[in-house]
């Protein structure tokens, strides 16, 4: 059975573990009878998967986005690209492990890359700070594109934070600085950027390698300007409230794309990403490489006027 | 020795500090307790007389106080928010907006205009703390965007003081971009070589911070301004310790490299203005910019 089991995924992995179970059976006995039972499980299994990940309210989706078992960036790193080549620090004395970056080939094509890391165990997450990067983070991040720029190749990022890390230290570095020099940065970089949200995207430190041409999510996944529960703490004055904080923020992927405010969802497996990592590689793979076609003939200066241009209607106010 | 022992600590406030002080006429420091009529308080920029804590001011004297003899004009004066998400928390989103438009007389958390400082044309845009903490929902993030526009098609020093608790929460993801969508005009204007100063006061802290307020060709802040990314409160949670004294104040910006001067608002003026001055574009600066828009 999975170490970890969200509260709405109970039947799937009861029902998991049940075919397994059946399985091991079937391999000691060889019975028609238990491969036509087995067929029959699994066909219920798609069909719970279905009907359960159809309809996934805001809050569960940022349970999903959050699942130990997702890809992280290194993880897409490892299955997407070949041949690449991590580089290291901001060059002014720090090097974030929360960032992750370098050189990489997209089906032959070279690419920058750069996204969140988290942590696979207790250990790592900790070494990793939990996705929540420092000023050297995004400084190592806006070095990167700088040089992705001077090569002139594209530069991919994926978003995973819990947000930026709100550290003595980091302030103390200029964490505002940091994040905002990149968004001033990225508006005007000449090259394509196409940004994914992979897990969560959590206010300015999501922003902080976000300004793209491209701003895509992943179905299960979320972005705003606040987690629920700390809109919860703030506006309720109590953690109880997240659940409806996080219908009240319009915070998943589909109602980020039709308040405008993203340019595409990538789907993902039955089930999420974590269900199906292959899949998840495939499908993500197939939409970077289409972004990233669409974008690479656009002259740069147009390709800056366009991202520009994106942002600046981002709003709702009236007038009168 | 006493007949009556205070079991308890915690109640310290002498008598003379609880004196009640009606409100309007008379105001009292928070930083030494000195008491000044209104008036006074106001003749002196809201700055204390005896001690110079910097008491927070509003939008309307920012402007009285920068322009040439108070004379501006106001840019795009009648915009206001929308309500995009139908956000409701504990009240709904256009509730409180009407309860601020009425408490403050003001349309939203920044107000924009044009005009002289010094003889140097300028946009200022001023952020209001009073409207929902100066926080930045798409009303900011475009007035701010359209000020800029504004500047950069008449050559114009662009001047943000912020003054904001940071993002707009009822406005959520809208607000967030609202960051970049400042960002990037504030790179257009970079290009276009006309100079940006932020000036940051009490307080200054999330988006807000995250965005325009650092993005200064020069950062001014006044004396002793909360200004920080994440808020203290959040930061001690984190962390799990005290935190220094002096931690997120203007100087402790300046130690760490962050703000350039720490001006006391009565030199505000001089000093942009001064600024203004050794910022203004070369007539062959000015050309190669020119030529450079000509081409895009």
């Amino acid at each position: 059975m999975a170490e970890y089991v969200l509260d709405f995924e109970k039947d799937i992995v009861v029902l998991e573990a049940q075919i397994a179970k059946m399985k091991e059976k079937e391999g000691a006995d060889d019975n028609e009878a238990i491969a036509r039972e087995i067929a029959g499980m699994e066909k219920r299994l798609d069909k719970i998967r279905a009907e359960v990940y159809a309809n996934l309210s805001g809050w569960q989706k940022v349970q999903v986005s959050r699942h130990p078992d997702r890809p992280y960036t290194l993880d897409y790193i490892e299955h997407i690209f070949t041949d690449f080549i991590e580089l290291h620090g901001d060059r002014l004395g720090f090097d974030d492990k929360a960032i992750v970056g370098g050189w990489a080939k997209l089906d032959g094509q070279p690419v920058m890359l750069i996204g969140h890391q988290k942590g696979k165990n207790t250990k790592t997450r900790q070494y990793r700070n939990f996705g929540m990067a420092n000023p050297e983070g995004y400084r190592k991040a806006l070095r990167l594109m700088k040089m992705a720029e001077k090569f002139d190749r594209p530069v991919i990022t994926m978003i995973d934070t819990p947000g930026a890390y709100p550290g003595l230290e980091a302030e103390e570095r200029g964490q505002g600085e940091a994040i905002a020099r990149n968004l001033r940065e990225m508006a005007v970089l000449k090259v394509p950027i196409v940004c994914v949200v992979i897990g969560e995207g959590a206010s300015g430190g999501a922003l902080g390698i976000g300004v793209g041409d491209r701003v895509l999510m992943m179905e299960n996944t979320w972005y705003s300007v606040i987690s629920p529960e700390s809109c919860s703490s703030i506006l309720w004055r109590n953690w109880d409230n997240k659940e409806i904080a996080a219908e009240a923020l319009n915070l998943t992927a589909d109602k980020m794309l039709a308040n405008g405010l993203i340019d595409g969802i990538i789907k993902e497996p039955l089930g999420g990403a974590h269900a199906d990592h292959e899949k998840t590689y495939k499908l993500v793979k197939a939409e970077l490489k289409r972004h990233i076609k669409e974008l690479k003939d656009i002259e740069p200066d147009q390709l800056v006027m366009l991202r520009i241009d994106k942002f600046s209607h981002m709003g709702h106010f009236q007038e009168g | 020795m006493k007949w009556f022992k205070r079991v308890k600590e915690g109640i310290l406030t002498s008598t003379q500090e609880k004196k009640e002080i009606p409100d309007g006429l008379w105001w009292q420091c928070p930083s030494c307790k000195e008491k000044v009529t209104s008036k006074e308080l106001q003749a002196n920029l809201g700055v204390c007389p005896k001690c110079g804590h910097h008491d927070r001011i509003g939008s309307q004297e920012y402007f009285e106080l920068l322009f040439d003899d108070g004379q501006f004009q106001e840019l795009n004066a009648n915009m206001s928010s929308a309500d995009p998400l139908h956000f409701i928390d504990t009240k709904a989103y256009p509730d409180r907006l009407v309860a601020a438009q009425k408490s403050t007389k003001l349309r939203d958390a920044v107000r924009t205009a044009q005009g002289k400082i010094g003889g140097h044309g300028a946009v200022v845009a001023c952020m209001d703390f009073d409207f929902i903490g100066g926080s930045m929902g798409s009303v900011v993030g475009e007035k701010i965007s359209r000020g800029i526009d504004c500047a950069i098609k008449n050559r114009l020093g662009m001047i943000i003081i912020s003054k904001s608790g940071g993002a707009r929460m009822m406005e959520a993801a809208f607000s967030l971009m609202q960051m970049a969508k400042t960002s990037a005009k504030l790179a257009l204007l970079a290009e276009a070589k006309l100079p940006y100063i932020s000036v940051l006061t009490d307080p200054t802290t999330g988006g807000v911070t995250a965005s325009y307020a650092m993005l200064g060709d020069v950062n001014l802040a006044e004396p002793n301004a909360l200004i920080g990314f994440a808020g203290p409160r959040v930061i001690k949670e984190t962390i799990k310790k005290d935190l220094p004294a002096g931690f997120q104040r203007s100087e402790f910006l300046l130690e760490h490299g962050l703000v350039d001067v720490i001006v006391e608002r009565a030199a505000l003026k001089p000093t942009i203005s001064n600024l203004l001055c050794m910022m203004k574009v070369t007539k062959k600066k000015k050309r190669e910019a020119k030529e450079e828009t000509a081409q895009a």
